[in-house]
């Protein structure tokens, strides 16, 4: 007989590990890759793998020669911010601008902080702010859809929905005008529309929730609060003038609202640990959303509000604890 | 189906000696007897080194408020009285009794006959269970006695029989309420008689169906008792859980279910309870689970305490070449044993073999900050946050955050994906906010 371990209580452990989890949402991530791979090309493809190599080559380089301390480059993570980056640019955007990206990314907004678990803001979206902020030209040139096509350059190039909503109004038009020049919303559901890699479809991004909600690498109360809020607030504006603002369904099926509710507020790291205080950043990021998107000088606020509501996470975390156990006394 | 509503896990089931009936251990040839089987003060040896006892007889006084008598298992001669581990790890004072035959004190009967009719009153009843050193069986052996007697002030109006056997792998009260289920429903009346409640519910998992079934079709004899299955789910059997799931009332924070009107008794404490009262039998005896997937054949055997866990793994069919760790209880609660001859006591309701590839802990990664493990407690706590606070020594912020609320049932440390030593510094921080506390009060 071997000699006994001694241990604390319990003695049986979850079969979940971390990297479980990453390479359950990165599989969760397929249908939205295909469909972008379907509609954007080659050019996605392309986009993906350089941001998922570049962030798995920066964590390398950052933890072998500047920390010092043991690799984590396959526990999934980089992994994640790499697809999730991807998924948020332009699919033409020039390759060397990715790699850019990803190294702010890991390097300042994930390896910075001290690696996984203990940054404040969510790596990708850091990354891409920096890059929309450095090359504004190319960030806003968004490929139009087509069919598979391997074409890398000269792609055609437009404005995505938002975009046009927004540019039309400022110029004086009625948002009844505007629509008809904007794919029928069956068609934007799928993904048939201008913007980055990933956010297209908003069917394969809930059929990804669904599944991250089923394992649990999700819960309920971020996508809800988000998206209820967002849906909520345009409607609102919607009722007061039609003619001005664009109904709230609009909102939901454009724009990167899917992915950043569903993939990118819900990052375990920078999103509250209650239920309330969940709900509460949920409601902060669609509310923050709409402002940004209606009032402010970007089509897209999805990106901006995370990273904001981010930024609270700590204090919400303060002051919205779980319910404790025999705190108030219920009987009956 | 009932459960309580907030938290809890539900780890693999494991009931693999879930149909192996219970047998008679045969009695060993030395048993020893700690004199501190019980939570509060031990209890004092009243026999010395030479001393012949027979079975049944008191070998250990409990003289404080909070303590239990404890009884010779078995006859013959005491050998010594020396300081033997137990399964807590720690050398505690022990009576090691050398076997010599099988001769019972008089006055107690040994038949099979159940005796249904009550004859002492509620304060009879309480001296005997405290004179026949009844303890919690479930595994927290609080003195039964203790908790029969409702404070000044108070009053109970239902008895909770916990018979949720919520850890994996145990099945000792699976198999209690199978094969003795009317001694157990006599028990409860006597106990419901002592409390003066006219209500009883015995809360049962509904993995165990049989017992539900059994119990049910007995029930007509035994009025003011029902039986309430409920989804499984861990830590069900602790009280607090228990109460709220039966009867959605909640235990107030730092408060006994008391407060709320319940008492609970396990189920096995229930069969001994009947067996003092109706049999003037002492708790020498009991029901342990020996289980593990390694092992020959897991069983359910009716054991002397004192009896080394050995002898136990040895009778389920000897211990298997690759165990790497023993448990005495269940896996989430129990303790990991440091030596296979920690004999069995009042408290031991199973004895767990692990393989090697299981005995070890997960390797620690960061805090991803899932928050599974606030998401799960059964106490609505943060386990990371106070993780955190407690290895900085923040005890006072400890304290604020409610750490003494934790019962230590380990759901967040079976949870957690990181493989955090969570509940091994929550521990840490509750011993140094009970030395606060205690400071406090002088």
């Amino acid at each position: 007989m071997n000699i006994l371990t001694v241990s604390g209580s319990p003695h049986v452990y979850t079969e979940e590990s971390v990297s479980k989890i990453m390479y359950g949402v990165v599989l969760s991530l397929i249908p939205a890759a295909l469909v972008s791979f379907y509609f954007f090309g080659l050019a996605a493809i392309m986009v993906t793998i350089t941001a998922v190599a570049s962030c798995m080559f920066f964590e390398y380089i950052i933890q072998r020669y500047l920390i010092k301390g043991p690799v984590t480059i396959f526990d999934g993570s980089a992994v994640i911010t790499g697809v999730l980056l991807a998924f948020i640019v332009p699919a033409n955007l020039p390759l060397w601008m990715v790699v850019i990206g990803s190294l702010v990314s890991i390097g300042m907004a994930k390896m910075t902080f001290g690696g996984l678990g203990k940054n404040v803001f969510n790596p990708a979206l850091v990354g891409r702010v920096f890059l929309m902020i450095s090359f504004p030209v190319e960030m806003n040139m968004y490929p139009k859809p087509t069919s598979f096509s391997t074409q890398l350059t000269d792609i055609v190039t437009g404005p995505t929905p938002l975009a046009m909503v927004k540019e039309g109004v400022a110029q004086g038009e009625k948002v009844s005008d505007i629509l008809p020049e904007i794919p029928e919303y069956a068609n934007l559901l799928m993904g048939n529309m201008g913007g980055s890699v990933g956010e297209i479809s908003a069917i394969a991004i809930i059929l990804g929730g669904i599944y991250m909600l089923i394992k649990k690498y999700i819960t309920w109360e971020i996508p809800a609060a988000y998206i209820g809020s967002v849906f909520v607030l345009a409607g609102i504006l919607w009722l007061i003038d039609p003619t001005y603002y664009v109904d709230p369904f609009f909102h939901l099926i454009t724009g990167g609202l899917m992915l950043g509710a569903i993939y990118m507020a819900t990052d375990m790291v920078t999103s509250p640990m209650s239920r309330w205080g969940m709900i509460v950043y949920g409601i902060g990021c669609g509310f923050l959303t709409i402002v940004i998107r209606v009032f402010g000088a970007y089509p897209e606020g999805v990106a901006f509000a995370i990273l904001i509501m981010n930024a609270f996470v700590p204090l919400i975390n303060r002051g919205f604890k779980p319910k404790r156990f025999g705190e108030e006394v219920k009987n009956g | 189906m009932k459960t309580f509503k907030s938290g809890g896990v539900h780890p693999p089931e494991n009931k693999i000696s879930q149909s192996a009936a219970i047998e008679v251990l045969p009695v060993p040839e030395t048993v020893t007897i700690p004199i501190s089987q019980h939570l509060g003060v031990p209890a004092n040896p009243v026999v010395k080194k030479g001393d012949s006892v027979k079975a049944g007889q008191l070998i250990a006084k409990g003289e404080a408020f909070i303590s239990a008598n404890v009884h010779a298992s078995v006859s013959g001669t005491v050998q010594k009285i020396d300081e033997v581990a137990d399964s807590s790890g720690y050398r505690k004072k022990a009576i090691v009794i050398k076997v010599e035959g099988d001769e019972w004190e008089e006055g107690i009967d040994l038949s099979k006959d159940l005796v249904k009719d009550i004859t002492l009153s509620p304060k009879e009843i309480v001296t005997r269970i405290n004179e026949k050193g009844i303890v919690g069986m479930g595994g927290a052996t609080f003195p039964s006695h203790v908790k029969m007697m409702v404070p000044e002030g108070k009053k109970a109006d239902y008895l909770i029989i916990n018979g949720v056997e919520c850890e994996p792998y145990l099945t000792s009260d699976h198999r209690l309420m199978l094969e003795k289920a009317e001694e157990m429903l006599v028990g409860i009346r006597i106990q419901m008689r002592a409390l003066g409640v006219e209500k009883a519910i015995i809360g049962i998992e509904n993995n165990k169906p049989d017992a539900i079934e059994h119990i049910r079709s007995l029930l007509s004899d035994y009025p003011g008792i029902s039986v309430e299955p409920l989804k499984v789910k861990y830590p069900q059997g602790a009280e607090k859980q228990l109460i709220k799931a039966l009867l959605n009332r909640e235990v107030p924070s730092g408060k006994l279910p008391i407060e709320v009107g319940c008492v609970v008794h396990n189920v096995g404490t229930s069969v001994a309870v009947y067996e003092a009262a109706q049999k003037n039998k002492p708790l020498v005896e009991r029901v342990v689970t020996v289980t593990g997937k390694g092992l020959k054949s897991p069983s359910n055997f009716l054991v002397r305490i004192g009896t080394p866990v050995s002898a136990l793994i040895e009778a389920a069919g000897g211990i298997p070449e690759d165990t790497g760790k023993l448990v005495n209880g269940g896996p989430m609660m129990g303790k990991a044993l440091t030596d296979i001859n920690t004999p069995v006591t009042k408290g031991t309701s199973g004895i767990l073999l692990f393989p090697e590839q299981e005995a070890h802990r997960k390797p620690v990664h960061n805090c991803i900050r899932c928050g599974r493990c606030a998401g799960i407690c059964p106490m609505g706590l943060e386990p990371y946050l106070l993780a955190v606070l407690a290895g900085n020594k923040k005890f006072e912020d400890c304290e604020d955050e409610n750490i003494m609320d934790c019962m230590e049932c380990g759901s967040c440390l079976y949870i957690c994906p990181s493989g955090r030593p969570l509940l091994d510094q929550i521990r840490t921080g509750k011993s140094e906010v009970g030395k606060i506390m205690r400071a406090r009060h002088k």
